[in-house]
């Protein structure tokens, strides 16, 4: 296990080194720094002074791959790649636009997003796999017909209008919980209680429909057959046989996404004024904020290769008959 | 009057062709036919599909663009105006022209603000074309149901050339790492397994951000601000297509790598049939209902993205009329007292209603070409 798990994490070092490759190209090759200073201080009318300073302070004057004026390893290490990437593999995210450390910020913008983002998950994955079940229990009727249908209703309605309209109905019709803001301690819960119900109805109809199928596909099978033949209950069937049985896919499917909760959701946080890692991605990208969006994906790539590698001994856990390899 | 061909119409008269090609050559194969068939057995599809048709007629006429001709001077060459409309702007014309000078609510006959009215006091002015406004006017005073129709040619093409500009990188990268397998293969898993670890929304962030760094600098390009729009659209479908290909790859892999043992592939094989003849007669036919699934299914998901990636500010351009930039305009205006919904409500009821349909349609598809689809 443990040998296996070194193993998966050196696999993880060339998938990050694509991931940086990717965005260094994106974000120096595509464009060189002389283009992007020019697009911060604006188009028109910059004096070549003002472009030097610009990248000056940022660290972007030095060539992009190769140093042929440095000396020894200098050569490869006084480059924009080097100091912009290479580092970020120590965690070492250097500064903002705005001069604030991007790991500080970081530390401390997570736990609004985790106060969001794990209530919704936990709440979402009850609320549908039981919306589910109850589909599965009255299969083949006008409920279930009716279910699905909802299902897809709601699927096709845009996240935004259940932010506009949670908030426009629960905050300024009916006056119960603040429209937006946030506060540390348990005063949270009155700025979080709106957003975290919104972020579960959002996901309802989508997630009802997946595992519906799931508990269907399980309910279909032999020892479900054999269960029934011995005369137990339809209820004591789906909830003790199918239930159980239909996890498995269930957890190992949703462990993926566990790690990238940190990252916080991105619309809701910005609707709700959550000051979350979500809200901190949208403020620089509307700064234009280079370095923090790209903070932001190498963390993000982690977090996501983090969960493949959760969701490999997941399957492990629960089903005995897959080894590692 | 002059015709004016944008990189996005023309994609989009190749798509609504090859559709109807494919639809055309697809009525001779029998099996295909038969879950075609399959499809339009149910009336909940016919009606999707209705809505869906209407929905892409009106795309269609959206894309038919032209500049029109300014009037002509003495001793000067025929001048045109730097604006491009399109035939579905011709056919709305008094809907595009009538405008207001602010808001006004649905049918209203008078403003919605009031103001210090001419013959003095305080009160409603009227409006200057009073109960014509089915949906009411926006902020600076246009027709909203005019804005609604000009935004669906922009949500079908973000969820159809998404789909088209990545397909081909799709299934030329499955087939080949499923089929030749070897070193082959692991580049190529290693190429969507590193994109697919980037975060969706900040790659396409990032990818936007980019491209506006490269249109601002790169403004001699574009002739006309339509053209730029276009451009910044079109880009956009290339990115949002770069962040979804991996799916439908790993899937083409995946199965790919089933038939490939299948025993009349070995047979080709046998019978010395070329590795790229193999693939494109006997692995590709057998995968097209995988990516007529992908492309369907993937139609609504991309039309809601769009709404959101324009309100996150990373969308289409600004200045083009779409869900997004509509819904962005007008959320903040819930809050004033009384509220201005109609935007909001036009624009939601309009791609709830796209969406809807692509959804079942989608279904319909899914269940009638997916051979392990029940329920």
């Amino acid at each position: 296990m443990l040998a296996y798990i070194v193993r998966r994490l050196l696999y993880a070092i060339p998938i990050l080194v694509g991931v940086n490759l990717i965005t260094f190209a994106l974000f120096f090759v595509v464009n060189s720094p002389d283009d992007m200073a020019r697009m911060q201080l604006g188009v028109k009318r910059v004096t070549p002074e003002a472009i030097q300073k610009w990248k000056a302070e940022r660290g972007y004057d030095k060539p992009l791959f190769w140093n042929a004026q440095a000396e020894g390893v200098g050569k490869a290490t006084q480059t924009i790649f080097y100091t912009k990437s290479v580092r970020m593999f120590a965690f070492d995210f250097g500064r903002a636009d705005d001069g604030r450390d991007i790991a500080r910020e970081i530390a401390t913008r997570m736990n609004p997003s985790l106060a969001v983002a794990v209530p919704v998950f936990v709440l979402g994955l009850f609320a549908t796999i039981s919306f589910a079940l109850l589909l599965v229990y009255f299969r083949a009727t006008y409920l279930d017909v009716a279910g699905v249908v909802l299902c897809v209703a709601m699927m096709s309605i845009s996240g935004l209008f259940y932010i506009i309209g949670g908030q426009w109905l629960v905050s300024k019709v009916w006056h119960l919980v603040p429209i937006s803001g946030y506060s540390e301690g348990l005063t949270a819960g009155k700025f979080l209680i709106l957003p975290v119900i919104i972020g579960v109805i959002g996901g309802i109809g989508s997630g009802t429909r997946w595992y519906r199928t799931i508990f269907l596909e399980e309910i279909g099978k032999d020892y479900v057959r054999t269960a029934r033949a011995k005369g137990l209950s339809e209820r004591l069937v789906l909830f003790r046989h199918v239930l159980r049985n239909a996890l498995i896919p269930i957890l190992t499917g949703v462990v993926v996404v566990i790690p990238t909760l940190f990252m916080g959701s991105l619309l809701i946080e910005s609707f709700f004024g959550i000051p979350g890692l979500g809200s901190y991605t949208i403020d620089a990208i509307n700064a234009q904020d280079f370095a923090v969006v790209r903070s932001m994906v190498f963390i993000g790539s982690c977090l996501y290769i983090v969960g493949l590698m959760l969701t490999d001994i997941s399957y492990t856990l629960v089903d005995p008959r897959i080894r590692f390899q | 009057m002059k015709p004016v061909l944008l990189w996005s119409d023309a994609l989009f008269f190749l798509l609504i062709a090859v559709t109807i090609g494919g639809a055309w050559w697809g009525r001779q194969q029998d099996h295909l036919r038969a879950g075609w068939v399959r499809v339009w057995g149910h009336r909940r599809t016919v009606v999707s599909a209705s809505v869906l048709a209407v929905f892409f007629a009106i795309g269609l006429v959206d894309s038919l663009h032209y500049r029109s001709q300014l009037p002509l001077e003495e001793g000067k060459p025929p001048a045109w105006s730097v604006e491009v409309l399109s035939a579905l702007d011709a056919l709305l014309m008094p809907l595009k022209t009538n405008t207001e000078k602010t808001y006004s609510a649905p049918l209203a006959t008078e403003l919605f603000a009031k103001e210090t009215l001419e013959e003095g006091g305080r009160g409603f002015p009227p409006l200057k074309y009073p109960g014509t406004h089915l949906f009411g006017t926006d902020k600076v005073g246009q027709d909203v149901l005019y804005l609604t129709l000009k935004s669906i040619r922009t949500g079908l093409l973000i969820g159809t050339l998404t789909t088209l500009i990545m397909l081909p990188a799709a299934v030329l990268l499955g087939i080949v790492a499923g089929y030749v397998g070897g070193w082959i293969d692991d580049v190529i898993q290693y190429l969507y397994t590193t994109l697919n670890s980037i975060p969706g929304v900040l790659l396409i962030a990032a990818a936007v951000l980019m491209m506006q760094v490269i249109i601002d600098t790169h403004a001699g390009w574009f002739a006309t601000a339509a053209e730029r729009a276009d451009a910044r659209l079109l880009a956009l479908c290339a990115i949002l297509g770069i962040t979804s290909w991996t799916g439908l790859c790993r899937l083409l892999r995946g199965e790919t790598l089933k038939l490939r043992e299948m025993e009349y592939v070995q047979a080709a094989r046998a019978f010395g049939g070329r590795p790229l003849a193999i693939m494109l007669r006997h692995i590709l036919p057998n995968l097209m209902h995988i990516v007529l699934i992908a492309i369907v299914m993937d139609f609504s998901g991309l039309v809601l993205a769009e709404a959101v990636l324009s309100y996150v500010g990373i969308g289409v351009d600004p200045n083009t009329i779409s869900f997004g930039t509509m819904i962005n305009a007008a959320r903040l205006e819930l809050a004033r007292e009384p509220m201005v919904w109609w935007s909001l409500a036009a624009a939601f009821c309009f791609m709830f209603v796209l969406v809807l349909a692509a959804n079942l349609f989608a279904d319909a598809v899914r269940d009638a070409f997916d051979p392990r689809a029940a329920g």
